[in-house]
């Protein structure tokens, strides 16, 4: 069996382009919800913000600047085939290409060294990495920029197995409720079910990786991120939550298997610019 | 109501402003966020003057991307507010008049507007690129070492703003989803 030799640069370089285009441009499946929100929403101001929404999202491309100033903390999920051979060091190359894309890129650096003393780092590294081996002599490499306005009405619950289905269910409408209008809405909901209280909140970012509206392809969780996106749209936050139908675009569960003792459910709530780009190396 | 004004944001001026209604803010505005604002309010506490005439003063909740070569400012959306309640009182309590951000207030800054007669506007969350538009000058007066978080001196034209919260109180975020539920 022959291994596949893969440069630790061309791993920077990728980040590098990733972290920019994503920041510069929505994936056509988040553009086009927010672009069919505005066609389906009545209610006047509602309208009007998503229309102002749509306008920075034509100005975003016209001139090249990030959809939004917040341009995130840089999340990289990374499966590597167990035939590739990374010529480097991994994990500097990903660190690497997040500095240069935030510094090429013009992008905000939002990073600070430590988390109570603070200390801005100046490039937005680290990364947050999640690195998976898989099958395969590839690499795909994932880049989720993720703001944090949205980023801190994320909730995590220990449930309890007697709360059953509707616990879930109301776990979920509470976070987003108590959100409000703090995460800019229209948002975008990952639900992550099962594992361990550190694998919930992972599941919970994967799923907001999937196309916006993408269903889980065990039907009991499909129907039930339809029947949380209908709940979550029925509370009127609307558009930056002043009313309205359009409150989240997308619903997206993962989940896992988890204890005999356990049910944890995480809710990572995500913004109307939910970016993520990918690239196969 | 549809409205232009003008900094500075003289009482009467913010008297006329509702819950609900849509300005367009010309003039002079300063951008400070959560480091900066830490700053400020330890500055008061010592008694030490604030780098900016406060009097009748917008604080834009914001923290631009960098501007490229020859460009005024990077994207510069509004970041979101709560994060300054600890420490907006007490520079509404010296004069400060708007507050430009996004999302909810607590119940603390909502009565040091009523006292002193000052609006929470919103601008556009995740509308960075399009408020950039609005901005025809930046400079940074001080706090450079925080980067984006370093207070500048904004001059922005017809910048799109929303009244969210006015200076009796009334909240867009309230009354505006009850508004749609009852509809």
């Amino acid at each position: 069996m022959s291994i596949k030799n893969i440069s630790a640069e061309l791993i920077r370089d990728t980040v590098a382009r990733l972290c920019i285009e994503a920041n510069k441009k929505l994936s056509p499946d988040m553009e086009s919800a927010v672009r069919a929100s505005f066609e389906n929403e009545k209610w006047g101001i509602a309208k009007a913000t998503l229309g102002t929404i749509c306008e920075n999202l034509d100005v975003a491309e016209k001139t090249g600047l990030p959809i939004c100033q917040d341009t995130g903390m840089a999340c990289v999920f990374i499966e590597i085939g167990q035939d590739v051979h990374i010529d480097g060091d991994y994990e500097a190359a990903v660190n690497e290409g997040v500095a240069k894309g935030y510094t090429e890129g013009y992008l905000r650096k939002s990073v600070v060294r430590d988390p109570i003393r603070r200390g801005n780092t100046g490039d937005n590294t680290p990364a947050v990495l999640n690195t998976r081996i898989v099958s395969g002599d590839k690499i795909k490499i994932t880049v989720a920029p993720k703001g944090f306005g949205s980023e801190n009405m994320s909730r995590i619950g220990m449930l309890k197995p007697s709360d059953g289905e509707n616990g879930v269910k109301d776990f979920v409408v509470e976070t987003v409720k108590l959100a409000g209008s703090n995460p800019c809405p229209p948002i975008v909901v990952g639900v992550g079910i099962g594992g361990t209280f550190d694998r919930a909140a992972l599941l919970a970012k994967q799923a907001l990786l999937r196309p916006v509206g993408s269903h889980h392809e065990d039907k009991y969780y499909a129907d039930m991120e339809t029947e949380l996106l209908d709940r979550i749209n029925a509370l009127g936050i609307g558009p930056q939550g002043f009313g309205g139908k359009t409150t989240a675009l997308g619903l997206q569960i993962e989940t896992y298997p988890t204890h005999i003792a356990g049910m944890p459910v995480a809710v990572n709530i995500s913004c109307h610019v939910t970016r993520h780009k990918e690239a196969v190396l | 109501m549809n409205y232009e004004i003008e900094t500075p944001l003289t009482k009467e001026k913010c008297a006329a402003l509702k819950a609900g209604d849509t300005v367009l803010l010309s003039g002079t505005i300063y951008t400070a966020r959560d480091a900066a604002h830490k700053r400020l309010v330890e500055l008061v506490k010592n008694g030490e003057p604030l780098p900016f005439d406060i009097k009748d003063a917008a604080i834009y909740y914001a923290g631009p991307a960098p501007a490229r070569p020859n460009e005024v400012i990077g994207s510069c959306g509004p970041t979101t507010s709560y994060r300054m309640d600890a420490y907006a009182p007490t520079l509404l309590d010296l004069g400060l008049k708007g507050m430009i951000g996004k999302g909810k207030r607590n119940d603390e800054v909502i009565d040091a507007m009523k006292r002193n007669g000052a609006v929470y506007f919103a601008a556009t969350g995740g509308a960075g690129a399009l408020i950039a538009s609005c901005i025809k000058s930046a400079e940074i007066i001080c706090y450079e070492d925080l980067g984006s978080e370093a207070i500048r001196r904004l001059k922005v034209e017809k910048m799109p703003l929303t009244v969210v919260i006015d200076t009796t109180g009334a909240n867009l975020y309230i009354d505006g989803v009850k508004a749609y539920l009852e509809s």
